[in-house]
């Protein structure tokens, strides 16, 4: 269903005169950068603000007064929000928009280093690039999962679930057997599991699949919980400490500065992650099966009609898409931590913004997951340096941003034609 | 109009084939004896024959039957001892079938103990423990089940009862340590404050589907987060923050703005529960009596159908929303004004937002239906810490029971098949709510 003219709303007739959407997201741009060029230019102390291209304040930096930084990219800011009020050309609209972003970021970030206490009045980019790509490892699988699902037409809020079931299982088996890769298989397994309960009760009996993925969320959380404190709990020598993944550096690309050793030196599931999105992403929209998917997902009726098999289709799909998810749950428990209660702790719903916010596509929802993982990293950042602004109002942005999306602020957002429909075949 | 095509069993009927199909299934439910055939059985036949038909009682009845056949045999292969029994199962299958059986029947009659009653207690208070744990626990799930079956008989899926009860337990619990006013007032002004914020919190999602229709599961969604960090951030900031204490705790709410308790000061009962009563009273005049009630009811059934014959759609979905809200908000409100809590703490609302919406949908989105699901689930709840605490078993047990009961009650068909049930008479249509984004 279109999240924009909603036929079953009564929307007012979108009034497509002056007052474009690009006209809109120029005037909050505007808004933006006026309040960084007002009010982060006047807090922002008169001190040299680094960003470090290392892991600590040594190395070569780039170096800019707080105070001139602030302003230099609130203009930038400003300028490129009165550009697109202005009316600005069409294709120039998503540079513009995104150059106008980055300024305003960097405008606070300049603001923010420039008045950290003494001594900390610098910003490892290393640490936050590296940072940024760890947490939005789970969001891109679990987004991934979501759009696997969601193009061939079945909504799956059970990201958080499939997370949860493969971190569990992959940390249970992994450590049972004590080798990395069947941890690695049994978390799939694990994410399939949740899956198959999506699928048989989506597709099979018809259920709700908004209602059938909060209840597998609330059945994930309760079963791995439970078995966490019947088995791990007493005895996590044999039931939790699984192996875990260590960090495969490729040679010379791990050399590039910042980039470099954030995306080069990490561990099996960050490359695992990345050529999933190229794959997805090739598959969805270059071969015959992305091309079946697609329009399952939109119009069910027809793909039927030219002899594919809807529910066959849909069936795979909500099984591909649980296993990478529950890979997705094993970046964390055969990477970093061992298993807790839990652990997943909403992040399956970021997965979700992601893919919404990144309009259900592959490397949309990648560039969300890591516009969600900057945020989630420059919060711990933020905190470090004892920043004023509370580290909860960050953790809000994921959510604020797909609400903003949704509403339609952001250019536009479109499920999926059938996406949660189920498909009677007659 | 794609919720007005997929004939929901829950939502009222709008066209008077399925009206006629529902009145059939009501009278059936209600009893035999109503039925009029020409040739009429036995009562103590039809009764018996309906019994095994797949009828709601009976679905929810093998349901919760299924849901703990699971539940036994997830404690059975997570405790090593019994496991181990199952390593000589050829040899003597006494010793397995023994193990099993005194586990799963001694936790399940812990449940019950602490849930219902326990013959073994002493003295009324013991005796009435039970109950009062049950009570307690059934209270904020009516309000947070009730705000989702009114969103969904509105046609709109609220996931956001656990956000609204967010922002409700904050409202009240700030009116509760911050106003200074004599006692009964302040209770008064407390609960309302709860009720306001989650109104609020329910007219942001209402407000943006009526005006660009962005979709409201997808905003709920997200501002049950946006709720929860708001309340992480509120907890530690001075006033708020108990002074004497250094981790993310309020200060306490005050002696007179606490709901009084029921079966004096030993047991938590509180006046919760006559609250949760009126409040499902209340909630099905609106619903069946009112002139709100019938265009809300009308709009869920087909928005299209309804702007035509004159009902402002737009307002219908914001009030709707406003409703659930200030509902999920009282249910909120009831977490640090009874008898769970005095203070706001990160997890002060637990989980009564997201076990709100299961409790809908075992309650078939009608009010009384719904009071009766909560107190199935409180009384788990209550029971499960008895089985904690005297069996060892895990409470997160009765989180897979409550999401497993759910599971089974979506999918009637499922358990028609398991246990070959007859299709009920007046047979529904297996289809449910779908509707996607």
């Amino acid at each position: 269903m279109s999240t924009m003219a909603v036929d079953d709303v009564a929307v007012a007739p979108v009034n497509e005169g002056f007052w474009t959407r690009a006209r809109k997201a120029g005037l909050v741009l505007t808004a933006l950068g006026l309040l960084a060029v007002l009010l982060f230019t006047t807090l922002a102390a008169s001190e040299p603000a680094r960003f470090t291209l290392s892991e600590d304040a040594g190395g070569a930096a780039l170096k800019i007064n707080g105070t001139v930084g602030a302003a230099l990219f609130g203009v930038v800011a400003l300028a490129a929000g009165v550009a697109i009020l202005a009316g600005l050309p069409k294709r120039w609209f998503t540079l513009v928009l995104g150059v106008g972003l980055v300024g305003f970021v960097v405008s606070f970030l300049c603001w923010q280093v420039s008045t950290a206490p003494a001594g900390q009045n610098f910003m490892p980019l290393v640490n936050i690039a590296r940072g940024t790509f760890i947490l939005a490892l789970p969001l891109i699988f679990g987004s991934l999962a979501g759009v696997l699902c969601e193009r061939s037409g079945v909504i799956n809020v059970a990201i958080e679930g499939q997370l949860l079931m493969g971190a569990f299982s992959g940390a249970l088996f992994g450590s049972l057997s004590g080798n990395l890769w069947v941890g690695l298989v049994a978390a799939a397994i694990g994410g399939t599991l949740i899956s198959l309960l999506l699928a048989v009760f989506a597709i099979r009996y018809l259920v709700d699949q908004v209602v059938m993925g909060i209840v597998l969320n609330l059945l994930a959380v309760g079963i791995t919980g439970f078995l966490y404190e019947r088995l791990m709990q007493p005895d996590p020598a044999k039931y939790n400490s699984a192996p875990h993944f260590s960090n495969w550096e490729i040679p010379l690309l791990s050399e590039i500065p910042v980039l470099g050793p954030a995306l080069f030196a990490g561990n099996i599931f960050l490359y695992l992650g990345l050529l999933l999105v190229l794959v997805i992403h090739i598959g969805l929209f270059r071969t015959r099966w992305g091309l079946r998917t697609r329009s399952v997902g939109e119009h069910p009726t027809a793909a039927d009609t030219l002899g594919v098999r809807v529910l066959r289709l849909r069936y795979r799909n909500v099984l591909l898409a649980g296993a990478v998810a529950g890979i997705g749950g094993a970046s964390y428990t055969l990477a970093l931590f061992s298993f807790t209660k839990n652990m997943i702790g909403g992040k399956g719903f970021i997965a979700l913004a992601a893919l919404i916010f990144g309009r259900w596509s592959p490397t949309g929802a990648l560039l969300a997951a890591l516009f969600f993982g900057f945020a989630d990293q420059l919060a711990t950042y933020l905190s470090a340096i004892n920043s004023a602004i509370p580290s909860q109002f960050l953790a809000m942005l994921p959510y604020l941003a797909t609400i903003l999306a949704v509403a339609g602020l952001v250019g536009r957002v479109r499920a999926p034609a059938a996406d949660g429909k189920p498909y009677i075949k007659g | 109009m794609t919720n007005a095509e997929s004939g929901s069993p829950d939502k009222e009927p709008a066209t008077t084939d399925q009206a006629a199909r529902t009145t059939l299934d009501n009278t059936e439910r209600a009893e035999p004896t109503s039925q009029q055939p020409p040739e009429r059985p036995a009562l103590g036949q039809l009764f018996v024959a309906n019994l095994w038909a797949a009828n709601t009682f009976t679905v929810t009845l093998l349901s919760l039957v299924l849901a703990m056949i699971v539940g036994g045999i997830l404690m059975i292969v997570s405790d090593p001892d019994v496991l181990a029994t199952y390593s000589y199962i050829t040899a003597r299958p006494g010793d397995a079938l023994n193990a099993s059986w005194a586990l799963v029947s001694e936790a399940y009659a812990n449940l019950f103990k602490g849930a219902v009653l326990d013959p073994d207690a002493v003295g009324l208070t013991a005796a009435l423990s039970p109950i009062s744990e049950t009570l307690t626990y059934t209270a904020p799930l009516v309000f947070t089940g009730l705000s989702v079956a009114l969103a969904f008989r509105g046609g709109l899926f609220n996931i956001g009862a656990q956000g609204q009860a967010t922002m409700g337990v904050i409202a009240a619990g700030l009116a509760g340590f911050l106003l200074p006013l004599p006692a009964g007032l302040h209770l008064l002004v407390a609960v309302f404050a709860g009720a306001v914020g989650g109104a609020v919190w329910g007219f942001i999602p209402g407000i943006l589907k009526a005006r660009t229709g962005a979709h409201e599961v997808i905003n709920t969604i997200m501002l049950n987060y946006v709720a929860v960090y708001f309340l992480v951030w509120l907890i530690v900031q001075n006033g708020v923050q108990d002074p004497n204490r250094t981790n993310a705790i309020s200060r306490p709410v005050d002696a007179s703005a606490q709901l009084p308790r029921l079966f004096g000061d030993n047991l938590r009962a509180h006046a919760g529960i006559i609250l949760a009563v009126l409040a499902t009273w209340a909630v099905a005049w609106l619903l069946n009596r009112s002139t709100l009630g019938f265009e809300l009811r009308a709009v869920g059934s087909n928005p299209a159908a309804s702007r035509t014959a004159g009902i402002s759609v737009t307002r219908t979905y914001v009030l709707i929303m406003v409703f659930a809200g200030a509902l999920a908000g009282l249910g909120g409100s009831q977490m640090v004004l009874g008898t769970t809590a005095a203070a706001l703490t990160p997890l002060v609302v637990a989980q009564i937002g997201f076990d709100g919406i299961l409790v809908a949908l075992l309650g078939r989105v009608k009010p009384w239906g719904v009071l009766l699901a909560a107190l199935l689930f409180g009384a788990l709840q209550a029971g499960g810490n008895r089985m904690q605490s005297y069996s060892g078993v895990s409470l997160e047990l009765v989180t897979v029971l409550q999401a497993l009961i759910v599971i089974f009650i979506a999918a009637p068909a499922l358990v028609k098949a398991i246990f070959q049930l007859r299709a009920a008479r007046a047979a529904r249509p297996q289809t449910s709510l779908a509707k996607g984004w």
